[in-house]
C-alpha cells in the first residue's frame, strides 16, 4: 500500500539524465544546509567538547525572526537583524547556562543543551504559533528557474550554495589568519596551555556560541524560502547536522561539507526506493551505522580526529 | 526503618490503598483514571532509573520501547485474520487458542490474536530489539550514547508516524480489553475503574519488589561499580558489557509492558507515545528523582505525570520538562531527592552561620 506519486512512476519507467541531475541538485541543496548546521556543531564542539543540541533551534530562530522582521523592514535588513538577534541569544545562553559551571561533565552539558532546545522550541511555539512561515525568494519568485544545460534550477538554490560557500571561505579565513580565530584554535587543541599564554578561554567559548548561532541563523534565512520554517523544524535539522558532523568526523568542518553532500544526495535518491515519509529514517540509520562502525567518521581515523582542525 | 526494603514496599502498598479510599470517599473518581495511567508510565520510569542511575547509561529512546510494546499489542489485537482462516497456520493458531473471534466497532466479526498472546509477543519483540540495538549502542559513551539512543527513538517515531497499517498520524484504536483472568479486565470502562487502578499499581509494586531485590543483590553491587568506575570494575572481573546489556533489556521490557497495558487500558495508541519529547520527559523525571533512587523517581514520576495528565501544566507541558532538565543539570546533577544534596546544603548553611558568628 505504498503511496505512489507521479514523479516516482516516471522514475521507475526510466530516468533521463536531466532528472538524474535534478536529483543531484536537490541533494546538494539539502546537503549544503546540513553541512552548515554541522559546521555550527563543530565550532562549539571544538571549543568546548559539547554537542550543542540547540544548534537546530538557532537555524529555526534565525528564520522565524527574519520572517517577522520582514514585515517591518526590507529583506536584507531583516536578515541582518535576525542574525544579530540570534547571536545575542547564543551569547545569552552561554553566559546563563555554560559559563559559570566549573569542570562540568560533558554529558551534563549535553543534557543541558537538550533542555535548552526544548525551551527555545516551546518559546517559539508560544511566540509564533504552530503555523508554517516563509521568507520571499531573494531574487525572482517560486516559479522562476534558471536553466543550466537541460537542468532547471531555482535561483534560491544558487543563493543557498553561494552564501554557504562564502560563509565557509570567511570562516576558514577567520580561523587561519585572524588573531581571534587563532586563539580559538589554540583553546580547542589545549585550553590549559592557551590560558597560560594569556588567552581568555571563557571568552573563546562565548565567541564559539555567538559564531555558531550566527552561522545557523544565516543558513536558516537563506533556506527558509525553499524549506519553510515551523517552530519545530530545528530538531530534525539538528539530528541531520549531527549525522553529517559524525559522518565527516566530529570537529572537522572541511569533511563536514563532503559528508553533507553525501547525506543530501543519498536522501534525495532515497525517494526512489521508499516512500518520501521515510526520508528522515535514512539519515538516522546512517547515523547509527556510523556510530557503531566508525565513530571517528568516514574521513578521519582515531588519531587525526583528535587533532582538531577547522 | 526507612531503609528497610520490605518496609518501603509495604508503605507503597499502604499509600496505594489509602489514595484509592480517599478518592472514592471524596467522590473524585476520574482521578483514578489518571493515576492508573501514571502507574503504567511509572513502569518506564523505574526501568529507566535502573539503567541511568545504577549503570550510568543514558537512554533517550525509551519512549520507543514503550511504543513498540503498545503498537505490537495493538496491531495484533486489531488485525483481522478472518480471510486467511483456511490457511493451516492460522487454523492451527486458532485451535491452540492464540486467535480469537470478536466483534469490532461496526459489529463485524474479526479474527485477532488474544490480548494475552499479543502481550507476550510484544514484550518478546521489544526484548529482541533491545538486544539487537543494545549490543552496539552500549559500547558508546557520553554524547555518542545519547545521540544513538535518540536516533533509535526517532526512527521508531518516524516509522510509527509514516506507516499506513500502524494508523500513521491517527494511531490505532478499537483495541479490546485485556482479560488478565476471568473477571479481571484491563480496559477503560468506568465501572471497573478501581479494579484497573489496582491492576496498574499491583504491576508497579511487583516490579518494585523485583528491582529492589535486584539492587540489593550481588548484581546490584556490580551495577553500582560499573557506574562508579567502569574500567576498574571490569578489571575486578565484572563483565560490564554483559551487565549493561542485561539491564538495558530489562528496562526495555518494563517499558514495553507499561506500553502494552496502557494501550489496552486506553483502547488506543497514537504516535505521540513514541515522540522524543516523551523520552526526554522520562529522562527528566529520573534526573529529578535522584538518578540512582528508585523511590525518588517513582514519586516524582507520579507527581509530574499526574499533573501533566490532569492538564495542570497546560500548554507549557513540554516546556516544564525542559526547564526541569536544565535546572536539575545546572544545580543538582545528582538529582533532587538526593541525600548528598541536602547534607551539602546543610554544611553550606552551617559554614555561613559559622562565618557570621566569627565576623561579629
Amino acid at each position: 500500500m505504498r503511496p505512489v506519486d507521479a514523479s516516482s512512476l516516471y522514475l521507475i519507467n526510466g530516468m533521463g539524465i536531466e532528472t538524474f541531475f535534478q536529483y543531484i541538485i536537490a541533494g546538494i541543496t539539502y546537503g549544503t544546509i546540513y553541512a552548515i548546521v554541522a559546521i555550527g556543531f563543530n565550532i562549539i564542539y571544538n571549543a568546548t567538547g559539547i554537542i550543542n543540541f540547540a544548534q537546530g533551534e538557532f537555524v529555526m530562530l534565525g528564520a522565524m525572526t527574519a520572517v517577522t522582521l520582514n514585515e517591518y523592514m526590507p529583506l536584507p535588513a531583516a536578515i541582518i537583524c535576525a542574525v544579530i538577534i540570534t547571536m545575542a541569544v547564543g551569547a545569552l545562553i552561554e553566559t546563563l547556562f555554560i559559563r559559570w559551571l566549573k569542570n562540568p561533565a560533558v554529558l551534563r552539558l549535553t543534557i543541558i543543551t537538550i533542555g535548552l532546545s526544548i525551551l527555545i522550541r516551546e518559546t517559539a511555539l508560544h511566540i509564533w504559533g504552530a503555523g508554517v512561515r516563509s521568507l520571499p525568494y531573494f531574487t525572482g519568485t517560486a516559479v522562476t528557474t534558471i536553466s543550466i544545460g537541460d537542468v532547471l534550477v531555482s535561483p534560491q538554490i544558487l543563493w543557498v550554495i553561494g552564501v554557504s560557500g562564502i560563509m565557509v571561505l570567511i570562516l576558514s579565513f577567520f580561523f587561519n589568519y585572524t588573531l581571534a580565530g587563532k586563539q580559538m584554535r589554540a583553546c580547542a587543541s589545549n585550553s590549559n596551555a592557551a590560558r597560560l599564554c594569556g588567552i581568555n578561554a571563557k571568552n573563546m567559548v562565548s565567541l564559539s556560541f555567538i559564531l555558531s548561532a550566527g552561522i545557523g541563523a544565516l543558513a536558516g534565512c537563506v533556506v527558509c524560502p525553499i524549506t519553510y520554517v515551523q517552530y519545530d523544524s530545528g530538531t530534525s535539522l539538528a539530528i541531520k547536522g549531527f549525522t553529517v558532523a559524525i559522518l565527516g568526523g566530529l570537529g572537522n568542518s572541511t569533511s563536514a561539507i563532503a559528508a553533507g553532500m553525501i547525506l543530501g544526495i543519498m536522501e534525495s535518491f532515497s525517494i526512489w526506493i521508499m516512500p518520501t515519509a521515510y526520508k528522515d529514517v535514512i539519515a538516522i540509520t546512517l547515523l547509527l551505522l556510523i556510530l557503531f562502525v566508525r565513530p571517528s567518521g568516514l574521513f578521519g581515523n582515531a588519531e587525526t580526529s583528535r587533532l582538531k582542525e577547522f | 526503618m526507612l531503609r528497610n526494603k520490605n518496609f518501603q514496599i509495604g508503605l507503597l502498598a499502604f499509600i496505594v490503598i489509602a489514595v484509592q479510599l480517599m478518592i472514592t470517599f471524596t467522590g473524585k473518581t476520574p482521578y483514578l483514571t489518571q493515576l492508573t495511567m501514571t502507574g503504567y508510565y511509572s513502569m518506564v520510569i523505574i526501568g529507566l532509573t535502573l539503567l541511568m542511575g545504577y549503570t550510568g547509561q543514558i537512554s533517550l529512546g525509551h519512549a520507543g520501547f514503550f511504543a513498540i510494546g503498545g503498537y505490537t499489542s495493538a496491531l495484533l489485537t486489531t488485525f483481522n485474520m478472518l480471510p486467511y482462516r483456511s490457511k493451516p497456520l492460522i487454523s492451527l493458531l486458532e485451535n491452540v487458542g492464540v486467535l480469537t473471534l470478536r466483534k469490532d466497532l461496526y459489529e463485524m466479526d474479526i479474527l485477532t490474536v488474544t490480548p494475552w498472546a499479543a502481550c507476550i509477543a510484544a514484550v518478546i519483540l521489544s526484548v529482541l530489539i533491545a538486544w539487537i540495538i543494545g549490543r552496539p549502542v552500549l559500547k558508546l559513551k557520553g554524547h555518542y550514547l545519547a545521540m544513538a539512543t535518540l536516533g533509535f527513538g526517532t526512527i521508531i517515531y518516524k516509522i510509527v508516524l509514516a506507516t499506513t497499517f500502524l494508523g500513521a498520524a491517527d494511531g490505532l484504536s478499537d483495541i479490546p480489553g485485556f482479560s488478565l483472568f476471568p473477571g479481571l479486565e484491563v480496559s477503560g470502562k468506568s465501572s471497573i475503574r478501581i479494579e484497573n487502578y489496582y491492576i496498574a499499581w499491583g504491576l508497579v509494586i511487583v516490579s518494585m519488589i523485583l528491582l529492589t531485590n535486584l539492587i540489593h543483590s550481588r548484581v546490584g553491587r556490580a551495577l553500582r561499580s560499573i557506574h562508579a568506575a567502569e574500567d576498574a570494575s571490569n578489571a575486578m572481573g565484572v563483565n560490564t558489557a554483559q551487565y549493561k546489556l542485561k539491564i538495558f533489556i530489562l528496562s526495555a521490557a518494563l517499558a514495553s509492558l507499561g506500553g502494552v497495558f496502557l494501550t489496552h487500558f486506553n483502547g488506543g495508541i497514537g504516535p505521540s507515545e513514541a515522540s522524543i519529547m516523551k523520552s526526554v520527559r522520562y529522562v527528566a523525571i529520573v534526573a529529578i528523582g535522584g538518578m540512582a533512587n528508585l523511590w525518588g523517581a517513582l514519586f516524582m514520576g507520579v507527581l509530574l505525570n499526574f499533573l501533566s495528565l490532569r492538564g495542570y501544566l497546560g500548554s507549557f507541558d513540554d516546556a516544564v520538562f525542559g526547564a526541569i532538565l536544565i535546572i536539575i543539570m545546572l544545580f543538582a546533577p545528582d538529582g533532587l531527592l538526593n541525600k548528598d544534596l541536602f547534607t551539602g546544603i546543610w554544611f553550606k548553611l552551617k559554614r555561613l552561620a559559622w562565618k557570621k558568628v566569627n565576623t561579629e
